[in-house]
């Protein structure tokens, strides 16, 4: 047992808090936007708009309405518009509170590897290293182990990094981590996970 | 003075030529300058560089010239879903450089206020920082970006008046105001030209004073991934 996609993003809302302005990485970040309930919650899409509404009903489709998943989107009634220089001067000016993303890798430094394989197909970092650079907390979404079922959450990172050093809190379908002085502290285990299960699928440094 | 033109192939005349930098607007494939890409390719310029957040797909944006190998080096941040941009970058026919979305938008705004650098911390301690001069702020490391200086803007607005006020409409306004200020010339291809004083001036995204050349058209507005609910989920 551990948690699925849709459990692990409604552990990601909990991270959020009334009044923030936060941006929402593509996969299972953008699920936590399910999850917010009653919290007053403003998304950020960096391709330059605050107040990102919901999918747009069939046949409403604006091609000048998109996320920064280029997938058709809708605004509401708070919604700002704005270009991308002023986009990215919020998230590097620390503005965004919080910003929950995916990972291929997490060191128990807080290193992030999220963009780049080497030897495959290349597509570039996007906005995710000014991303993890600028806001106020990072939190990493992302499945505890590779496909062929190697800890994802490592001593240090292999692969090439989007920031070093900028994570603040892994959430797993095994649980949740925080990075903390001397490595990763187990904050929770995911619901029929036991901490055993979690540390021996955890190649990084627990304290 | 006149900047209105009947067609991007006019309004390209005279500043359009090999071997230049070209600042280009636009995000995947929402708000990018779709008419002068093409007239842009019907002129045939070559080893063409291209800062842009993203490159097109195959057969549209940016994508349309790859096809004709007229773009020899992009400045991009995400180059995805682009089969024929990945095999000239693979056989090693187009240089790319990785630039960190912000950073290339700053660069750009940089580079159109007359800034030749500025210190960021996006892409410390990644291969970004390679070569890049670094320097410690309040005990905080940053490096030196450049700013970015084109021949060249294309972009796409909204609306325009005949001496080049601009107005985006929602998201497709992204790239296209820091693109077109780091030009020397910049050219806006517009949905509609409006007569002057029909904007609101309180209203305007980019003043005039950067757009020097106007064509307008009609334009596709390809959707890149259309993702919509059903009715019944309201």
């Amino acid at each position: 047992m551990a948690w699925d996609r849709n459990q692990m993003a409604a552990r990601a809302a909990q991270e959020l808090e009334d009044g923030m302005y936060v941006n929402l990485g593509i996969g299972i970040p953008t699920l936590v936007a399910n999850y917010v309930g009653d919290k007053d919650i403003t998304l950020q899409s960096e391709n330059g708009m605050l107040g990102m509404g919901p999918f747009p009903f069939e046949g409403d489709e604006d091609p000048d309405l998109i996320n920064a998943g280029k997938q058709t989107i809708t605004e509401l009634s708070r919604t700002a518009y704005f270009d991308s220089a002023t986009s990215f001067g919020m998230i590097r000016g620390g503005k965004i509170a919080a910003a929950i993303l995916g990972a291929m890798e997490v060191a128990e430094n807080g290193d992030l590897a999220n963009w780049m394989i080497p030897g495959k197909l290349v597509k570039g970092m996007g906005g995710a290293m000014d991303l993890v650079a600028g806001v106020g907390r990072v939190v990493v979404v992302m499945d505890h182990t590779n496909k062929h079922g190697d800890s994802k959450v490592l001593k240090s990172c292999t692969l090439p990094l989007t920031g070093k050093g900028v994570v603040d809190r892994i959430i797993t379908n095994l649980g949740v981590l925080d990075v903390v002085d001397g490595g990763l502290r187990i904050v929770e285990c995911a619901d029929g996970v036991t901490e055993e299960e979690l540390r021996a699928a955890t190649q990084a440094t627990l304290v | 003075m006149q900047k209105i033109y009947n067609s991007a192939a006019e309004a390209l005349e005279g500043v359009l030529t090999d071997d230049i930098l070209i600042a280009a607007g636009g995000f995947g494939l929402c708000g990018i300058p779709e008419l002068l890409l093409a007239a842009i390719r019907d002129a045939g310029a070559k080893n063409l560089t291209f800062a842009s957040n993203n490159a097109g797909v195959d057969d549209f944006g940016i994508g349309i010239l790859l096809q004709t190998k007229q773009v020899k080096k992009m400045i991009s941040s995400y180059v995805g879903e682009n089969a024929e941009f990945m095999r000239q970058y693979l056989s090693g026919e187009l240089e790319l450089e990785f630039t960190p979305q912000g950073t290339l938008a700053e660069r750009m705004r940089a580079g159109g206020c007359g800034i030749p650098g500025f210190y960021t911390k996006t892409g410390v301690g990644t291969v970004i920082a390679d070569g890049k001069e670094s320097k410690m702020f309040n005990g905080e490391e940053y490096i030196l970006e450049e700013g970015l200086f084109a021949d060249l803007s294309i972009v796409k607005a909204w609306k325009a008046d005949d001496t080049g006020n601009l107005v985006f409409r929602k998201t497709a306004r992204n790239f296209n105001p820091p693109a077109a200020m780091c030009g020397k010339v910049c050219i806006a291809e517009v949905e509609e030209i409006v007569p002057r004083g029909s904007l609101d001036p309180d209203t305007i995204h980019l003043p005039g004073i950067y757009v020097h050349r106007i064509v307008q058209g009609t334009h596709e507005k390809r959707i890149e991934q259309r993702t919509t609910r059903k009715r019944e989920d309201a």
